[in-house]
């Protein structure tokens, strides 16, 4: 059974070792993709076992829990650790067609599978403190992708990156630390139960609010948001996309247990300003989205405001909102990977990303301006792409609370998304290139072209198989945000009794 | 002890947030030292700080004899001190590489990423 839980961290690791090893010769890039598909292997055998006994846990040298380090895998963290594996095996191929070997030679396949490792271990690690560690495995391996391949551009987006998530670690750091002094331990599920026994509620509810902090700076939350859009527009493509698809879903992912599972004593107080957050975080994105002429920009901005929409499913706190921040979740990672790809391919044909130098490519690139589409607007919200269905239950889940402010805010935001996504549509595709020339696919050789809309094509698929048969993937989040609001199974499979 | 700790942790955290909001990266970065011993002492604290022995067990017994200190803590600290180690160290190289791409650490002149005229229009 520990094996289950190990291999989806364990395989990126080895992967990135022996693909650094192998780094100045072409079969690196070869065996980082054979990991990925390892990887994702190994994910699916994770998600069999979920599905089979409902939460699976293993503890690390056999020390109990909760002294030793434990990994503890329920439906969500399944899920996340499966589609991280997606993601990097789309990354994986995608940046077989962009990332120069000059890069290559500088490790970036052995960064890049650190990362994985990282976002992977912070799903499914059940240990306060090792889920520190897991952030600062996949902050670093992040730092160094960010910057790597070098220019003005990327370093200064690097101090700004690094800087506001340094702090943020030291917030959630000391967080921890003085968790830890309240109650004397720091495996999760044996927090719940120290956490609500404690005398001390006041200073709980501080500690809480430090760690809203923390995960908010990773998830890029209002009003700590500014380190997204100084950074996310600068690196490879590739970079781009795993950054917009996976990190920021690490921290609304941490906020999601945390406030689910440990800090439950207050919820009035904790998760009100959630919703206020949540709210403004899904405004000022959007807005900030419209000002902007920039395709990876624009993109993410939109990150930022769909990341309201998840931790809003989170702050409803209902089991119907909490199944659409699950659903959320996945289909947002699917398709905002996606939508940077589909930029970094414009760029290869037409040459930029800023709209007012793109232009023509529905004339000269109309599959790509097709796998264009399904992704906007999914994010946007159509039926009967996957973004309606996460959407509608968001919204619902407002409307059973009678929360009409809440809902109008939902609505709106999802209509400033149409309009940004039909300004890239316009500039980019449908109006005429303003140099004059039609932007062609020939620009880029097959074989880069090839491997770069693969992994577009396939998590189009994605979208496209989610909205149209939700059925199973809703009972899923259904389960998912269940076992979240009840995680009574979750805390005796750790602890290995009834409390 | 745990009021001394305290009261060194303010100072610290107060020194910090000072040198945090200057202009330059170089003493945002010293801040950021500052900032995570803060953090490092303030985990050190949270486990109790009692005059008690080392958690050893002699050779022959089930437990320790005498009331030994908390040794999670310091595990904790220690990890927490390499992990910080290696971030600043490289926010640290980032730092002096920005400088020698473009001249400058200062924040307000680094708008490579995000040029000017961008925000106008």
């Amino acid at each position: 059974m520990n094996w289950v839980l190990v291999m989806p961290i364990a395989v990126p690791f080895a992967t990135a070792v022996i693909v650094y090893l192998a780094r100045n010769y072409p079969a690196g890039r070869w065996i980082s993709l054979a990991g990925s598909v390892l990887s994702l292997i190994a994910s699916a055998a994770l998600m069999v076992a979920v599905l089979r006994e409902g939460v699976v846990a293993a503890q690390m040298s056999n020390w109990d829990a909760p002294f030793g380090i434990t990994l503890v895998s329920d439906y969500l963290s399944a899920v996340m650790v499966v589609i991280t594996a997606i993601t990097g095996l789309a990354t994986a191929i995608y940046a077989l067609g962009e990332v120069p070997e000059e890069t290559e030679r500088l490790g970036f396949y052995a960064l890049f599978q650190v990362l994985i490792a990282g976002v992977t271990g912070a799903f499914l690690t059940g240990d306060l403190f090792n889920l520190y560690v897991w952030f600062e495995v996949m902050l670093i391996a992040s730092f160094s992708l960010l910057v790597i391949g070098g220019g003005k551009e990327r370093l200064d987006a690097g101090i700004k990156y690094v800087a506001l998530n340094l702090v943020s670690t030291l917030v959630f750091l000391s967080g921890i630390g003085l968790l830890y002094g309240v109650t004397g331990t720091l495996n999760m599920a044996d927090l719940r139960g120290a956490v609500a026994a404690s005398d001390n509620q006041g200073l709980i509810t501080v500690i809480a609010m430090m760690f809203m902090v923390g995960f908010g700076v990773k998830a890029a939350m209002f009003p700590l948001f500014f380190w997204l859009p100084a950074s996310y527009h600068t690196p490879y493509f590739a970079i781009s996309a795993v950054f917009a698809g996976l990190l920021t879903k690490v921290g609304v992912y941490a906020l999601m247990r945390m406030f689910t599972l440990v800090f439950v004593g207050d919820v009035g107080f904790t998760h009100e300003i959630l919703i206020w957050a949540s709210l403004l975080t899904m405004f000022t994105g959007v807005i900030g989205a419209a000002a902007q002429m920039d395709f990876r920009k624009i993109l993410s901005f939109h990150i930022i405001s769909q990341i309201g929409y998840m931790t809003l499913g989170l702050a409803l706190y209902t089991p119907l909102a909490l199944m659409g921040g699950v659903f959320y979740l996945v289909h947002h990672i699917i398709v905002k990977a996606n939508l940077f790809f589909v930029a970094g391919l414009a760029k290869q044909y037409a040459g930029s990303t800023d709209l007012n130098r793109l232009g023509g490519l529905y004339k000269s690139a109309p599959l790509l301006a097709a796998l264009f589409i399904i992704p906007a607007f999914s994010l946007a919200g159509f039926p009967p792409l996957s973004g309606f269905w996460a959407k509608y239950l968001i919204v619902k889940a407002a409307i059973e609370l009678d929360m009409w402010f809440v809902t109008f805010v939902s609505l709106l935001v999802g209509l400033l998304t149409i309009y940004s996504m039909t300004k890239i549509w316009g500039y980019a595709f449908w109006k005429p290139h303003p140099e004059g020339y039609d932007p062609t696919p020939d620009r880029a050789p097959a074989r880069v072209t090839a491997t770069m809309i693969t992994p577009i094509a396939g998590l189009a698929a994605m979208t496209i198989i989610i909205g149209f048969f939700p059925e199973p993937f809703v009972q899923f989040a259904q389960t998912a945000a269940m076992q979240l609001l009840e995680p009574t199974d979750y805390v005796t499979t750790v602890l290995g009794v009834q409390p | 002890m745990e009021t001394l700790a305290a009261l060194i942790i303010g100072v610290l955290t107060a020194a910090s947030v000072y040198l945090m909001l200057a202009r330059t990266f170089m003493r945002f970065l010293f801040g950021l030292i500052l900032l995570s011993n803060a953090v490092n002492l303030t985990i050190f604290a949270s486990g109790r700080m009692t005059k008690g022995h080392p958690a050893l067990v002699p050779y022959g017994a089930d437990a320790p004899l005498v009331a030994v200190g908390n040794a999670l803590p310091q595990a904790l600290v220690l990890t927490a001190i390499v992990i910080g180690f290696g971030l600043l160290a490289f926010a640290l190289a980032l730092a002096f590489e920005t400088f020698r791409r473009t001249g400058t650490i200062e924040t307000d002149e680094l708008r490579f990423a995000e040029p000017k005229e961008d925000t106008q229009q």
